[in-house]
């Protein structure tokens, strides 16, 4: 009994002086501190490819990058619980949301287009016939220039920025008849791309071979048409700050504002930058050229 | 050496080692007791404040959100309330529960049976592993196969979509075929080993054994079993989200997209500011669904009663 | 003859129920494996995750996730213990204990999406421990603890009170009576209730989305040290797991191997239940013969 009474003490000594070791020999490189960013899933990718590019530049900082939706980030940034929220929203626009105190950062423009299963027959659609479909008026391909097929719907999760975006802008602002709803962009891909007579929209960058994009009033849903307004239907994606931004927070929403990241990694995943844009957006809707940029 | 009448009662009062141990025994674990209760008074009282408010600080009224059909939190209604009726979504969960529980039942009591009475061995060998294994593959994964095998499936028998409470209740039908079977084992378990020899004795044959004596005698710890399964089935999220269609109507029939207390709680959640209407709604659901485990778990425990009077 | 009859017909139909039973649980599994399996290779295992290019692997959140169960399990295997042998072995059967009971059963079913915003709000935001290892373990021993107490109580419910009479005869106490002679003769069907809890944290997603985080920052494995915040041991760092990770591809992932990436991970957590399920019963059987010189 003493003898293993003996042991256990010599293996917690152990393990103290291991502890006491580690803390002494951690690194002290923390001095660069830390930052937090929550919030909208679509635009986690984007900052956490940023926040690792910016971190291997910068030794010593870390940016700590969760998704957890667009509600989740701006109600976390209006407690001042985190650094950085992120926003498919402009934040007046999402309810229970003083956008007062809360700063816009405008990271990337994300372009939004309708989604059909290719069985529907279906290549383009005028507004008004869109919105009939996602009013719930016709309710068979058939009366919109498609098969005989009844049509599915497929809206993503109330209060998500892209249906926001999607009902403002391409059903006139109707709202969309109660159907199925899913939560992400994969899963509303997954389903239109499985299912005959399906309908939903996804962001340009969820786009493939395996479901068919619909032109809307004869454009097509394409970059170079964000770019001048012509294709309607897009948003900015956010980083909402509490107040002006300081220290590590502000230094690396520059840097993912900054054309390194702007001409690289803002392309590369299917987004836009506002830089190139020839217009701008206000939270009203309201469209202004931006003058002399025009090409 | 002799002791001094004090010091000899003084070694007689003193507790011997082992009451130290028992008395220290005891506090440890009641101290645990303690603490699990802390959590569950936390996390009950965490959803009660919460879903509470939907109804004390955004004045809706408790008969509108049981009864009403429509479910939008965003809106209001021709008088001005917003639209907050859970009933389609009570009823969906009511629905995909039960049924899930009347199709397990039988597969998951036949296999039990078939594990203890009639072929132990086998059972023990290729069942029980098989059933642990299932236990943890992430309900994402069921839901991922629901929606590649299951939907197409019902989609090209009975048409419509494929999403709705048919399929959700295939792919629950094998998410607690597990659980159930298990349970249902140790309920069979439980019998006395005396009473199948009196029946075997008595001339009857392995089947009238089991069915007359065994199953009635293990009755209350089968029907736990079932219930226990049907409160896994209530509060499951992710998978019956992937292939119930998430649409908050009142299901017209098995095959239309239909929505669970779950389904919207979790496709909801994140997308809503908290401290506002929209979110306190979908806490309401949540609180909900505890009342409703609540209910399931008394149903357990008059069951477990009625076993033990017999 | 009428019952032989009857008899056989009714084994027959038995016969059949598992054996459909069977074959429903293995396909399931061999879906899984044939779907996931060619994808899995030593590669895949070992890089890290890539955000949206193809050929990214699953190494960190494997770790991550093997990591998290151990310190889930140590937090809660023995407040779970301690309570069920309070609930089991001391508690008087009155309606106080009965109600804790109820409560701590109402818990289990609680979909642990809210379990999940429960842990967000309190360890994450309140006690700011941040997006952590250590609030995702906090997390799962909140959703853990239930399912863990009351099989462990079940289980001290299968040792005949022969076993009780006998310790305490002998003038063991009641703790001694416990812990030397109930627990050894329980661990067979504690380490199944244990098993099975632990395979239900390995897959939980939704508990940890908001506690452990959804990203698994750059590892450096060769630093154990755990104050260091890219050590693999640090439980202050954010830690996607396997489950969360499948989750989040299926979601939002848009890289080009999304899919095949998802079926091989699932893949690859099947197995680690399979390995961990069978280590399980090796070490338990081990220790049930040398705790019960059986």
């Amino acid at each position: 009994m003493t003898k293993r009474r003996w042991l256990q003490g010599l293996l917690l000594t152990i393990l103290v002086a291991l502890g006491i070791f580690a803390y002494q020999t951690r690194q002290v490189s923390q001095a660069g501190g830390s930052i937090t960013a929550v919030g909208s899933t679509a635009l986690q990718p984007l900052v956490e490819a940023a926040g690792e590019q910016y971190t291997a530049d910068h030794l010593g900082t870390f940016i700590n990058v969760q998704g957890g939706g667009t509600g989740t980030g701006l109600s976390q940034i209006q407690e001042g619980a985190v650094q950085i929220g992120d926003s498919d929203l402009f934040a007046a626009e999402q309810k229970g949301i003083r956008a007062k105190g809360l700063v816009d950062h405008r990271v990337a423009v994300v372009g939004i287009t309708p989604i059909v299963n290719r069985k529907n027959g279906i290549t383009h659609l005028t507004t008004k016939q869109l919105t009939a479909v996602f009013t719930g008026q016709v309710t068979n391909w058939k009366q919109v220039g498609g098969k005989n097929l009844p049509i599915v719907l497929i809206n993503r999760a109330q209060g998500s920025g892209t249906r926001a975006t999607f009902e403002q802008f391409g059903i006139a602002g109707h709202q969309a008849k109660t159907a199925q709803e899913q939560d992400s962009s994969g899963m509303v891909r997954q389903i239109v791309q499985t299912t005959p007579g399906a309908i939903s929209y996804v962001a340009f960058s969820y786009v493939t071979k395996a479901v068919q994009a619909v032109s809307l009033n004869g454009v097509a849903p394409t970059e170079a048409n964000v770019l001048d307004n012509h294709w309607k239907i897009w948003s900015y994606e956010h980083l909402y700050t509490k107040g002006q931004p300081t220290g590590l927070t502000k230094d690396f929403i520059a840097y993912v504002q900054s054309p390194t990241i702007q001409k690289t990694l803002v392309r590369q995943l299917g987004y836009l930058s506002p830089s190139q844009m020839h217009v701008t957006r206000d939270v009203n809707g309201q469209v202004t050229p931006i003058g002399g940029t025009h090409s | 050496m002799t002791k001094s009448p004090e010091q000899l009662e003084q070694e007689l009062k003193r507790r011997s080692k082992a009451a130290k141990l028992e008395i220290w025994g005891r506090v440890v674990s009641f101290s645990a007791l303690i603490l699990i209760v802390a959590v569950v008074v936390a996390i009950i009282g965490f959803v009660a404040s919460k879903g509470l408010a939907t109804f004390t600080t955004n004045h809706v009224n408790l008969w509108d959100f049981l009864s009403g059909k429509n479910w939008n939190p965003s809106l209001t209604d021709a008088h001005g309330k917003p639209e907050v009726g859970a009933l389609s979504m009570i009823v969906g969960s009511f629905l995909i529960t039960v049924l899930s529980a009347i199709v397990a039942t039988p597969f998951a009591i036949g296999t039990a049976v078939f594990m203890n009475e009639i072929s132990p061995n086998r059972g023990a060998k290729i069942l029980q592993p098989v059933t642990e294994l299932l236990v943890g593959i992430p309900s994402v994964v069921y839901g991922f196969i629901g929606l590649s095998v299951v939907v197409p499936f019902t989609r090209s028998v009975f048409g419509g979509s494929g999403f709705g409470i048919l399929s959700g209740t295939c792919v629950l039908f094998v998410m607690i075929l597990p659980t159930v079977t298990s349970m249902s084992a140790d309920a069979l378990r439980a019998v006395p080993r005396y009473y199948r020899e009196a029946s075997l004795a008595l001339g009857a044959t392995q089947w009238q054994t089991i069915y007359k004596v065994v199953l009635r005698a293990a009755t209350p710890g089968l029907m736990t079993a079932v219930v226990f399964g049907m409160a896994r089935a209530f509060g499951e999220a992710l998978a019956v989200q992937m292939v119930i269609g998430n649409a908050a109507l009142m299901p017209q029939s098995l095959v239309d997209p239909a929505a669970t207390l779950t389904s919207v709680l979790t496709t909801g959640i994140g997308n809503t500011v908290m401290g506002s209407l929209q979110n306190n709604a979908l806490w309401s659901l949540a609180l909900v669904l505890l009342l409703m485990s609540l209910v399931f778990n008394l149903i357990i425990r008059l069951i477990g009663r009625k076993g033990r009077l017999q | 003859m009428n019952s032989k009859v009857q008899n056989k017909i009714a084994i027959g139909v038995l016969y059949g129920i598992a054996g459909l039973v069977v074959l429903i649980l293995l396909a399931l599994v061999g879906y899984i494996l044939v779907s996931g399996l060619p994808k899995v290779s030593w590669h895949f295992l070992t890089t890290p995750a890539k955000a949206f290019l193809k050929g990214g692997g699953i190494g960190i959140q494997l770790f991550n996730s093997f990591y998290l169960l151990i310190l889930a399990m140590l937090i809660s295997f023995p407040i779970a213990l301690g309570a069920a042998i309070y609930l089991y072995e001391y508690a008087k059967d009155n309606w106080v204990t009965n109600l804790v009971r109820t409560a701590i059963e109402i818990l289990s079913s609680l979909p642990s999406v809210v379990v999940g915003l429960f842990g967000f709000l309190f360890f994450v935001v309140k006690l700011r421990l941040g997006f952590s290892i250590l609030s995702g373990a906090f997390a799962l021993t909140f959703f853990n603890l239930p399912l863990l107490t009351r099989s462990i109580e079940d289980s001290l419910h299968t040792i005949d009170d022969k076993q009780r009479e006998g310790g305490l005869a002998l003038g063991l106490s009641r703790w001694e009576t416990v812990t030397r002679v109930i627990l050894p003769a329980a661990v067979p069907s504690i380490l199944t209730g244990v098993i099975l809890s632990a395979g239900r944290v390995f897959g939980e997603a939704a508990a940890l989305i908001y506690t452990a985080g959804q990203s698994a920052p750059a590892l450096n494995f060769m630093d154990w040290n755990p104050f260091n915040i890219s050590s693999p041991l640090n439980p202050m760092r954010p830690a996607e797991t396997l489950a969360v990770h499948i989750w989040k591809i299926n979601s939002e992932g848009i890289m080009p191997d999304a899919k095949a990436i998802s079926s091989g991970s699932s893949a690859v957590l099947v197995i680690a239940i399979l390995l961990f399920n069978l280590a399980a019963r090796y070490l338990g059987k081990r220790l049930y013969k040398r705790l019960t010189s059986a």
